[in-house]
Order: structure tokens, then C-alpha cells, then sequence
């Protein structure tokens, strides 16, 4: 090991074109005539590094993927996993009949719609906070703290919210304080979305501001100088250079929040529903937990399933290209 | 690329106050306060939860009943630690996260680095197929119900260790960031190895892994925080309770004690049990956060890193 870097330093300089490649990339044709024979002589070695992930990706990834199929067949258990007999749009029907169905498709387009109208500002404050702080110090000190939810497994925070909002939990001292009787908010269906969509706010805000603040140090300082120069006061640089110089970021993380909204936070909202809260609480992944696993409808399960990751698509592919019209970003 | 530039703004910032050159207007000085206050009150609304978390675990029954117990420990002791600490479940499970962490882990990098590697290399024929059919599972996959069949009753690994740690092994994320960085790797190093008589497997174990190591070491986090922290697929498809991380553990603890028997009467019980909910919870996040402040700037170097080339 020592030695071959010692070597080369002799050599590193020198162009040593490697073995069995063309002489020169520009011209296409030597590559274009390169047969999958002649690639795997050279580089077997290098294949041999794709043929487990490979493997992984056709187990993991694409037989579930092709799995889906048993939303239109019958799938019997014991019997094949792509289903035994094709049904059409039975259970696509079913569920489309289903008021229960309709129910938590309501749910969650709310709850979705919610989070995302509230959790996607924030970042873009808080970002803009941090950015205004002098010390370099204490802004350190925010980033570390309010990165810290992030990383908490969503059990935990599932069971901090639990016990923050139980009988004799803080926030029922507060609400006793202020002369009100304590409320039983995680049996009560009307706290449920202001619930859950305070804890995403505290698990992913901090977090969220990364990618922002990344963008906020590549707006060049120049320009921050012309609009004084010009006579723009602080807040007029803030809209006029800053929010325009972080759009790209805002719009990609938008197209994104947008594709994810409809499967909302399923593990979390597991978590923290239980029956008397079903009325608001209950989505289209924990319904479709319900029905298919528990149940295991697997067929009419999968069809829901299918249907909501549909939509999810539809919507990062309108976002995108909305996107891309009206402010030029998108994700490709 | 970025993290180089972050101390630029406010030194400017500072050189623009000594010289002068620009005074702060009366509006933006008040600004300034409220906006320290507020992100003072940011800190302290992230921090309360935890806080409260720890008080309570130090805590008497009676007190937490009573709902009496908010930044404070009431009625200090530690029976309740050695309670949860006497349950030999807990342990088990305990140590059962360790494994799958670890053994999770360790699959996913193998994964993830050969597979990044490969990719890395521009002449690779079929380069632009093998990127493809990963980052197409980014944004189409199986849903909740193949992969239960698939797993559950195909491969039969129902209360087995595999169904936690083998699904989640590649993440497309952290494969585009691994590429990246192993495409800007000097060629000329793996050249002169070659030279030297080096074959790609040598190349790779002894010249490109061991000056990798930064990527290795976030990526490594990445993966080793997700498995500790996921609860959802152990859940899902074990029933034996000695096999539970302790992710599930928690997760049934507080199941139990928020069921919605507990609504006609909060009983003792249920108190009792928030009691070893809070201690139990601190023990499962006590080595996240007494690792926290080494590893957070990994994180937020590796999530910048997968901004810029992804």
C-alpha cells in the first residue's frame, strides 16, 4: 500500500490510459461498437459489485412492485403472490362504494393539507431568523437544539405528545390555569389535527431549515450592497433579493411536500389515533392498515393503495410542471 | 462546497458594522431583540418536551398523578429505573435494537458502497440502466400489502431478524450521495494502484474505502439512526415478544396505558405506567442524544451534500 503510493508519484502524471479502453472519448464509434462481451471481459470485476444489489432491488423493490397487480386478481392466502384469478375493478369499486372509504379520503386530504400548509412556511422563517443573528454562536446553539427532534424515533415522539396532552399532562395545567377544566384532548376527535400537526411542526421545522439556509449563503453579497446602495431597507432586501435567491429550494421542497401529502404521516398517526378519534384521525394508510393487514382484505387493501400512491404521482407530476412553467425549477 | 462559504455572511456582517459604512435604523435594532427573543422561545419549546420527559422519569407516582411534575423532578427517586431496569423483557429488547442496528447496518453499506462504486465508474456499460432502475423505487414502489406478502409469506420471515434489517437496505438517497462522492474520487489514485498490480477489488477495499471515510462515516449514521429508531417493520411482522426492539417495547407500554379502557376512570395504573413510559423512554433515546452533538454535523453535511448533486 505504501509503496503503490509512493509509485505514484512518478507516474501520476503521466496520461496512462487504461487497459482495453478507446484512445480517445471524442470519437463515438469505438464506444458505440463496445459489446456487452468485449464490457464484461474488461470490467468483470466491477459487474460483480452490481449482482447483489441487483438481486436486492429484484427481490425488495420490484416484486412488490409488480405485487400491486393483485389489486385487479383475486389473491387467495397460500396462493401465488401475483394473485390466482383476474377480477377487473372489483375491488377498485368496492372501496369507491365504500362511504368509510370516502370517510378517511376526506381525512386526509385535510390532515395532509394541513400539515403541509403549515410545515412548509416555517422552515422558510425560520431560516430567514437564523440568517438575520449576528453571533455566529447562538445561531449554532438554535440549529443544534432544533435540529434535535429530528432525530427521535417516532415512538418517542408519539409517547411525548401522549404524556404532554394527557389528563395531568402540561398542557392541561396551562389550559387549568387559565381557569378552563382539563380536556381529555386525545379522546376528543376535534384536538386530533391541531395535535398532530403541532408535533410535526416540532419533530421537522428545525430540521427543514437546512437546505434553506445552504441556499441563503450562495445569494452573492453583491446584490445585498446595490439594493442598499439603491436605498432598500432591510426588509425590502429581505423580499427582493433573499426570498427570490432561495425560490429554486422553496419550489423543489414544495414538489416534493406536494407528492407526499396524501400518504401524511402514516406511522405517526398510527401512533397517536385510537377509536374515539377515528372521526378526524382516521387516514388512507391506517385504514388501509386496518382492512389489510388486520383484516387481511389483501386484494381491496392493495387497491387502496394503489389508488393513493396514483395520486401522490399525479400530484408531483402537476406540481413539477406547474412548477416549471409559471418560476422555471423543477426536479427534472 | 457550501459549508465553506457559511462563515462568509456574518463576518461581512461584522466588517460592515465596524466600519460603519451602513447604521442600523431604530425599526431593524428592535427587530433584532424580538428576534432573538423568539428564537430564544424556539429553543426552549423544542427542549420542554424532553425536559418534562426527565423530570417525570425521577419522579413519584403521586406527583405525575397529581399533575404536578413539569421542569422539575417531584418527589425525587429512582425506583421506578430500577423497575424498568429489573424487567428482563426490557433487556432483551434492548439488546435485540443493538443487533438489528448493528447487523442492519452493516448490510446496508455493503449494499450501498459496492453499488455506488460501480456506478461511479463512467465507462461502465449499462451505467445509466443500473442508476435508473434504483432511483425509479424512489418514486414508484410496492405498496404496504406486497411487501407484507412478499415478506410475511413468501420468504416466511415472520419473527425473524431478516424482515427488519434486509427491506430498507438500499436507500436510493444515500446511494445517489455515495456516487457522487465516489465520482469525484482523483482517478489518478486508483490509476496508479492499478499500476501497481492492484485489481478492482484491491482498489476498492484498500485505496477508496479507507480515503472515503467521511461519506462512510455519514452514511454509516444514516443508516444506524433510521434502524434504531424504526419500530414499524418489527411491529409489523414479529409477534414474538423476545424478539421486539425496543422501538416496540416503548410502543406497547404506551399502547397499554393510553388504551381507551383508561377513558371511564385514570386510574393508578395508568399513572404508574407514565411513570416507566418516561423512564423508558429515556433510556431509548439516551444514546441518540449523548451521541447528538458528535454526529449532527454529519447529518447536516450529508443532507447538503445530496441537495447539491441530487
Amino acid at each position: 500500500m505504501t509503496h503503490s503510493l509512493e509509485a505514484r508519484g512518478s507516474e501520476v502524471r503521466v496520461p496512462t490510459p487504461r487497459a482495453g479502453r478507446p484512445p480517445s472519448r471524442r470519437d463515438p464509434r469505438p464506444r458505440a461498437k463496445q459489446t456487452w462481451r468485449r464490457a464484461i471481459a474488461r470490467d468483470w470485476r466491477l459487474y460483480t459489485f452490481l449482482i447483489v444489489p441487483l438481486v436486492f432491488l429484484l427481490v425488495f423493490k420490484y416484486i412488490p412492485m409488480l405485487g400491486n397487480i393483485i389489486a385487479f386478481r383475486r389473491f387467495r392466502p397460500g396462493g401465488s403472490i401475483f394473485g390466482d384469478e383476474w377480477v377487473g375493478l372489483y375491488y377498485f369499486q368496492a372501496f369507491a362504494t365504500n362511504q368509510q372509504f370516502w370517510k378517511v379520503f376526506g381525512n386526509t386530504v385535510v390532515l395532509g393539507g394541513l400539515t403541509l400548509l403549515v410545515t412548509f412556511p416555517l422552515p422558510i422563517v425560520l431560516a430567514l431568523m437564523l440568517n438575520e443573528l449576528r453571533s455566529r454562536r447562538f445561531k449554532r446553539i438554535v440549529q443544534t437544539i432544533s435540529y434535535l427532534p429530528h432525530f427521535m424515533s417516532i415512538v418517542i415522539v408519539a409517547g411525548l405528545v401522549l404524556q404532554l396532552t394527557a389528563l395531568n399532562g402540561t398542557v392541561n395545567q396551562v389550559v387549568e390555569a387559565m381557569g378552563a377544566d382539563p380536556v381529555p384532548f386525545m379522546q376528543r376527535p376535534e384536538w386530533f389535527r391541531t395535535i398532530y400537526v403541532s408535533s410535526e411542526v416540532w419533530q421537522t421545522v428545525g430540521w427543514g431549515t437546512i437546505l434553506y439556509l445552504a441556499a441563503l449563503t450562495t445569494i452573492d453579497d453583491q446584490l445585498y450592497e446595490a439594493a442598499r446602495v439603491d436605498g432598500a431597507n432591510r426588509w425590502k432586501q429581505t423580499w427582493h433579493i433573499t426570498l427570490p435567491g432561495i425560490r429554486p429550494t422553496m419550489m423543489v421542497l414544495l414538489i416534493l411536500n406536494i407528492g407526499s401529502f396524501m400518504a401524511v404521516g402514516f406511522e405517526k398517526v398510527l401512533l397517536l389515533q385510537n377509536p374515539l378519534v377515528y372521526s378526524t384521525g382516521d387516514v388512507i394508510a391506517t385504514y388501509l392498515y386496518r382492512v389489510g393487514i388486520q383484516s387481511a382484505q389483501f386484494s381491496y387493501g392493495t387497491a387502496i393503495g394503489l389508488f393513493e400512491a396514483a395520486i401522490g404521482l399525479v400530484l408531483v407530476l402537476l406540481a413539477n410542471g406547474l412548477s416549471r412553467r409559471m418560476v422555471g425549477t423543477s426536479l427534472w | 462546497m457550501v459549508t465553506e462559504n457559511l462563515p462568509r455572511k456574518p463576518d461581512i456582517a461584522h466588517v460592515r458594522k465596524e466600519t460603519g459604512v451602513i447604521r442600523e435604523s431604530p425599526g431593524y435594532r428592535v427587530f433584532r431583540v424580538a428576534n432573538a427573543i423568539v428564537l430564544l422561545l424556539v429553543c426552549a419549546v423544542t427542549l420542554y418536551p424532553f425536559v418534562n420527559l426527565v423530570a417525570k422519569a425521577f419522579s413519584s407516582e403521586g406527583y405525575i398523578a397529581a399533575g404536578e411534575v413539569n421542569l422539575l423532578p417531584r418527589g425525587f427517586n429512582l425506583d421506578t429505573f430500577r423497575v424498568v431496569l429489573g424487567d428482563d423483557l426490557f433487556w432483551t429488547n434492548y439488546a435485540n435494537t443493538f443487533l438489528y442496528t448493528v447487523v442492519g447496518t452493516v448490510i446496508a453499506m455493503a449494499l450501498t458502497a459496492t453499488y455506488a462504486y460501480a456506478l461511479s465508474k463512467p465507462h461502465l456499460k449499462g451505467r445509466k440502466f443500473f442508476v435508473g432502475i434504483a432511483v425509479f423505487t424512489m418514486f414508484f414502489g410496492g405498496g404496504l400489502i406486497p411487501n407484507y406478502i412478499l415478506i410475511a409469506n413468501t420468504l416466511g420471515w415472520r419473527n425473524s431478524m431478516w424482515a427488519v434489517v434486509v427491506p430498507g437496505a438500499l436507500s436510493v438517497f444515500n446511494l445517489l450521495v455515495m456516487k457522487a462522492f465516489f465520482e469525484n474520487f482523483p482517478a489518478e489514485l486508483e490509476e496508479a494502484a492499478a499500476i501497481d498490480g492492484l485489481t478492482t477489488y484491491g482498489v476498492f477495499l484498500r485505496i477508496v474505502l479507507p480515503l472515503s471515510k467521511a461519506v462512510l462515516a455519514t452514511m454509516t449514521l444514516f443508516y444506524a439512526v433510521g434502524l434504531w429508531n424504526s419500530w414499524f417493520s418489527a411491529f409489523l411482522y414479529m409477534d414474538d415478544k423476545s424478539l421486539f426492539p425496543v422501538t416496540v417495547y416503548l410502543r406497547n407500554l404506551i399502547a397499554a396505558a393510553t388504551g381507551t379502557q383508561e377513558i371511564a376512570d385514570a386510574g393508578q395504573a395508568a399513572q404508574v405506567a407514565s411513570n416507566i413510559q418516561a423512564v423508558t423512554m429515556l433510556l431509548t433515546v439516551l444514546p441518540i442524544i449523548c451521541l447528538y452533538p458528535f454526529i449532527q454535523r454529519y447529518f447536516v453535511s450529508g443532507v447538503m451534500l445530496g441537495s447539491v448533486k441530487g
